[in-house]
């Protein structure tokens, strides 16, 4: 299931104001890619441009490819509602349909893709991506309860398993961990290290500790200033740009001379 | 460590700290709480007591010569007939509307066409009742002839058609346009209240345009599209002019909407009669005019209980 993304000379705007520049990385299938770099240096931009959920916004559009396993996600006659039927996204802020049931929201997805499932399919299915996402054993009681009610790191766990219960091949994480507390964090990261296993991961985190631990390679964003494009600075193995990075900037930021 | 010390004297004699300000917004808060209360309270006693002598007044001297019941039950059905008609039309309209304004319409487009519907709430119920006299009922004679001719089997077109169009459907239909724009304006508000949050987390999940709009805005605006179909029920339960320009009423209680000897409804009723009734013709139209609160009352708490029934899906938590 796992693919890889090819980005490839990747400008995104938005109406006429370049938020990314010049980007070109690969991400590896079956590992965790972190982005860091400070507020506003468009990582997050960039990672919401690979499903192609930054056109929400108007005026929002690229230059440049990103190729998935061959597919380019940007073709003329690729639907944006497709890419991101096949590339799930985790949020920043936990974020579960309140008006449905945790079973629902579960199978949010999948009620999408195809509208006839049989009820032990579904069954089957919320328990396996329950599961899936750690959090079968707390919730099994109360699925038909609202997932609002839910902690903030419980309601994370149940966005990652409505995300993997369509078996994306590619799973976006936008800071997941930045509204929860540690432990919740740390449940958070150890199933990362288990869904790599089957799906390709691009994290975006503020918290370099979060990188060094889960990711294999890690890309630093930056700008040079305020108005002006983002730029990826640095790819490189994660242990590499911690020890041992190729760029000043990157050395600078990570060991908290800025940023 | 503050928290285990001992208090020195029990909570309730401790100083707590109050500010003029505090007092006097909680005082006018308060007061206006108890002024509306007492204005209700004030109406209801005034109908209660107004109604009395017709309600215990012996049959033959209410107007009609067969009891209070025989009297209003025609207008009783007249109103809901043309409440809800109006109800089922413009309800889904004014959810259609609002969806397109919020999430389908160009930016500038949307704004224009917020304040052409606002405006219909602005035209005088008059206009509307000569409206739907002088333009809308000719209008719909080829209909009514067409439904009498067609789907007479049904009884609510069971005919025979009216040859002016000043029936309960045209009516229901004038009421329609006029609450579109009370339903529309809530339903608007709370549709582009919808959390980017929700409407994101459908799109990444694949959604389209419109299942986004299924899994996110609707469940949410739900509540509040109940609410403004009330207002706009209470208001059509309620309008007067309109009605009683267009019906000619006196008919008896029936469902068929296209016929012309159709009941009035109770607000048109009291405002024809009430300048010429005398004794206990008053208590009767006020005793009508009663059971309209009562109907009114009871579409709200109904309408309360649907909200709260899944109060805990509702997002507000």
């Amino acid at each position: 299931m796992a693919k890889r993304i090819e980005v490839s000379d990747l400008n995104i705007y938005y109406g006429n104001f370049l938020a990314v520049e010049g980007v070109n990385v690969s991400i590896e299938p079956r590992s965790i890619t972190a982005l860091i770099g400070p507020s506003g240096c468009g990582k997050s931009t960039f990672l919401r441009s690979l499903n192609r959920m930054h056109e929400v916004l108007p005026g929002a559009r690229v230059e440049g490819k990103v190729v998935m396993d061959g597919q380019d996600l940007y073709g003329g006659d690729v639907d944006p509602v497709d890419v991101r039927r096949q590339i799930g996204m985790v949020f920043q802020r936990p974020n579960p349909f309140p008006t449905m049931s945790i079973y629902d929201n579960v199978i949010a997805g999948n009620r999408l893709n195809n509208k006839r499932m049989r009820k032990s399919e579904t069954d089957e299915l919320v328990e396996k991506s329950l599961r899936g996402a750690n959090l079968w054993n707390e919730v099994k009681d109360r699925l038909d309860r609202p997932g609002s009610g839910l902690s903030g790191g419980q309601q994370q766990r149940l966005c990652i398993a409505r995300a993997i219960a369509v078996e994306p091949d590619v799973l976006l994480m936008d800071e997941p961990c930045s509204a929860l507390d540690p432990i919740s964090t740390l449940a958070i990261e150890d199933l990362m290290g288990e869904l790599k296993e089957r799906f390709t991961i691009v994290i975006v985190t503020h918290n370099m500790q979060q990188a060094a631990r889960v990711s294999e390679q890690t890309g630093f964003f930056n700008l040079n200033g305020v108005g002006q494009p983002g730029r990826l600075i640095e790819f490189n193995p994660t242990e590499k740009i911690f020890s041992n990075p190729d760029q000043k900037a990157t050395e600078d930021y990570i060991s908290g001379r800025f940023g | 460590m503050t928290a285990t010390k001992a208090p020195t004297e029990p909570p309730s004699q401790q100083r707590v700290v109050r500010r003029p300000g505090d007092r006097v917004f909680a005082g006018t808060a308060k007061g206006s709480g108890i002024f509306i209360l007492l204005v209700l309270a004030g109406v209801a006693a005034f109908l209660i007591s107004e109604a009395l002598p017709a309600i215990t007044a012996s049959a033959e001297d209410v107007p009609g010569g067969e009891g209070l019941g025989h009297y209003v039950w025609p207008l009783i059905v007249g109103t809901l007939l043309g409440a809800v008609i109006a109800l089922l039309v413009a309800t889904p309209l004014a959810v259609g509307i609002a969806l397109y304004v919020t999430y389908y319409a160009p930016r500038r487009i949307a704004a224009a066409m917020g304040y052409v519907i606002d405006l219909l709430a602005a035209i005088p119920s008059v206009v509307y009742g000569f409206w739907g006299l002088a333009v809308l009922a000719p209008q719909l004679v080829p209909f009514h002839q067409w439904a009498a001719d067609n789907l007479s089997w049904i009884p609510l077109f069971a005919g025979p058609a009216s040859a002016s169009g000043r029936t309960m459907l045209t009516v229901g239909l004038v009421l329609a346009v006029m609450i579109l724009p009370i339903i529309s304006a809530i339903a608007r508000e709370v549709f582009s209240q919808a959390p980017a949050l929700h409407r994101e987390a459908a799109l990444a999940l694949g959604a389209t345009r419109w299942e986004m709009i299924k899994m996110a805005v609707l469940p949410y605006g739900k509540s509040g599209v109940i609410a403004g179909a009330m207002l706009g029920l209470g208001r059509a339960l309620g309008e007067t002019m309109a009605v009683a320009i267009i019906l000619s009423g006196g008919g008896a209680a029936t469902l068929n909407l296209i016929t012309s000897s159709n009941p009035s409804t109770i607000a048109s009723n009291i405002a024809l009669k009430f300048p010429e009734a005398t004794g206990l013709g008053v208590n009767t139209l006020i005793a009508s005019g009663l059971v309209l609160f009562l109907i009114t009352l009871a579409v709200n708490m109904l309408a309360r209980y649907i909200v709260n029934r899944r109060a805990d899906f509702s997002g507000a938590n």
